[in-house]
């Protein structure tokens, strides 16, 4: 019996990595974007931080249907 | 389409019957966290889900060549042996969505497979080995992985945005966890629609209507196709509840992290090769982040509940697989007598799910506890929910808004007889802090 623990770590590794990052980047997105509607300042540099983690989510995205087409 | 027989066509009805419960029970995995946190309307959510699914039936160019993945030895097996698989998979699958319960149609056909084999041609015809390597571990490993990503991204997010206005944040996490629930539904239409298409095709091949090695038919790949959304649409509400609502109470950011952390691993193991079950990893993504909130909760009744369903799969779909084996061998009476037994159970089934509905109206109610006599033949066999109603009650988030009535406070001279009977609530159990 030939048990694949390099694969398996790597799923977890990957998985783990990947599921942390995307989260993290898309709750700074949506902080900032809800910063922009707060009545304090640095609202457009929220802004564009926001849109960037949006972009890097919609990235992610773009990657996972590629995965599953190909 | 000539020469095929009514034995070859009873297959072929079967296999879609199993891709239509297939998706039924599958549509929680890929919306369950989108309806309960309120990111799309039930019937939005399962409308889009069975879109997707029927996206990622015609997606896929490669299509599979085994359904078992070298779990039993497929050569020379018979239609009669897909047959009563079929009937073991589909039977445990309409059980576990009777009792709203999530658990694996693959590995439900699986045991469908092996115990049609043993019966058939003796414990030979199955690879042990591919057993512990594609089946065992991954559903160990499916929850871990799915868990501990989604536990920790849970985390993460509470972190980050304690700061921002809730109500502000949370339009974003959902339109977050819509696209997230869109990849699941994407990739389980492509890997689940073409199981269904590999056991037709290879009905097919068997009863010597296609070459062997041959792609299958477009009408297969669009019957496949159409199946599966039709049953994702028709929605498993049961299921769906429990895994939304059941498991843990969840807020937008949690049902985002869930699905993200569920999307990603499911991608990720199909990539590198080491398959995990969508099931399992949606389960296990659930409780990851449910236990990542603070003061968050598992109830870990129903989990064990789930957990021994996902035991019994295996076993008890491979039982009825076997005994379904035993009865097709005897000619075409007993082929005949297994379809009517199929019918007969499905047809029972339904109606005890019709004692307490779940319907797409009251999905999103706490989880209220299916009655019948199976569940009292579950209960019986593991730790006794007991006080899981109460649990459930008590631990409800208040911002989620629980039904929780307090008679006691309103019913003035006769407060103390509303009070006892309302007794299990004011004893909440001590919820599973981490």
């Amino acid at each position: 019996m030939k048990i694949d623990w390099a694969a398996l770590g790597s799923v977890f590794g990957v998985s783990l990595v990947v599921t942390v990052a995307l989260v993290g980047l898309f709750t700074l997105g949506v902080v900032g974007l809800a910063k922009k509607e707060s009545p304090r300042g640095g609202a457009a540099l929220a802004a564009t931080g926001a849109y960037a983690c949006f972009a890097a989510c919609a990235a992610a995205v773009a990657y996972g249907i590629y995965l599953i087409v190909s | 389409m000539e020469h095929i027989t009514l034995l070859l066509g009873i297959v072929i009805v079967t296999a879609l019957v199993f891709d239509f419960t297939n998706g039924f029970h599958d549509t929680a995995n890929a919306m369950a966290t989108t309806i309960s946190t309120g990111a799309l309307r039930p019937k939005t959510a399962v409308a889009m889900s069975a879109a997707l699914n029927l996206v990622g039936a015609f997606l896929s160019v490669e299509v599979a060549k085994t359904i078992s993945g070298g779990i039993i030895n497929e050569q020379g097996i018979r239609v009669e042996v897909i047959f009563a698989a079929l009937v073991g998979a589909i039977l445990w699958n309409l059980l576990t969505w009777l009792l709203g319960l999530p658990s694996s149609s693959s590995h439900a056909l699986f045991g469908g497979l092996i115990g049609a084999a043993v019966a058939s041609a003796g414990w030979s015809a199955v690879n042990g080995s591919t057993i512990v390597t594609k089946v065992l571990i991954p559903a160990v490993a499916a929850p871990i992985v799915a868990g501990l990503a989604s536990m920790l991204a849970t985390r993460l997010s509470f972190a980050v945005g304690s700061r921002a206005d809730e109500k502000a944040t949370a339009k974003g996490y959902r339109a977050g966890s819509i696209a997230s629930a869109g990849l699941v539904s994407l990739a389980h239409g492509t890997n689940d629609a073409q199981k269904t298409m590999g056991v037709i095709t290879l009905a097919l091949v068997t009863g010597g209507v296609i070459a062997p090695g041959s792609n299958p038919p477009t009408w297969v790949i669009v019957s496949a196709g159409l199946a599966i959304a039709l049953g994702t649409y028709l929605g498993g509400w049961r299921i769906v509840r429990t895994l939304g609502k059941g498991l843990t109470d969840l807020a937008p950011q949690q049902g985002f992290a869930a699905q993200t952390s569920a999307a990603t691993a499911i991608l990720a193991s199909s990539h590198i090769g080491f398959s995990l079950s969508t099931t399992q990893v949606c389960s296990g993504a659930v409780m990851g982040a449910g236990l990542g909130r603070k003061g968050g909760v598992v109830r870990w009744s129903t989990a064990t509940r789930m957990f021994v369903a996902w035991g019994l799969t295996l076993p008890a779909a491979g039982l009825v697989g076997a005994g379904a084996e035993l009865l097709t061998d005897q000619g075409t009476w007993g082929t005949v007598a297994t379809g009517v037994l199929l019918v007969a159970g499905a047809g029972v089934i339904w109606s005890l799910s019709r004692r307490k509905p779940v319907t797409v109206d009251n999905v999103n109610d706490v989880e209220a506890e299916p009655a019948g006599v199976v569940t009292t033949a579950i209960a019986a066999v593991i730790p006794p929910p007991a006080g899981q109603l109460a649990s459930a009650d008590a631990q409800t988030d208040p911002a989620t808004g629980p039904k929780v009535t307090i008679p006691a406070q309103t019913t003035g001279p006769r407060a103390t007889i509303p009070a006892q009977t309302t007794g299990p609530s004011a004893e909440p159990t001590s919820p599973a802090t981490v």
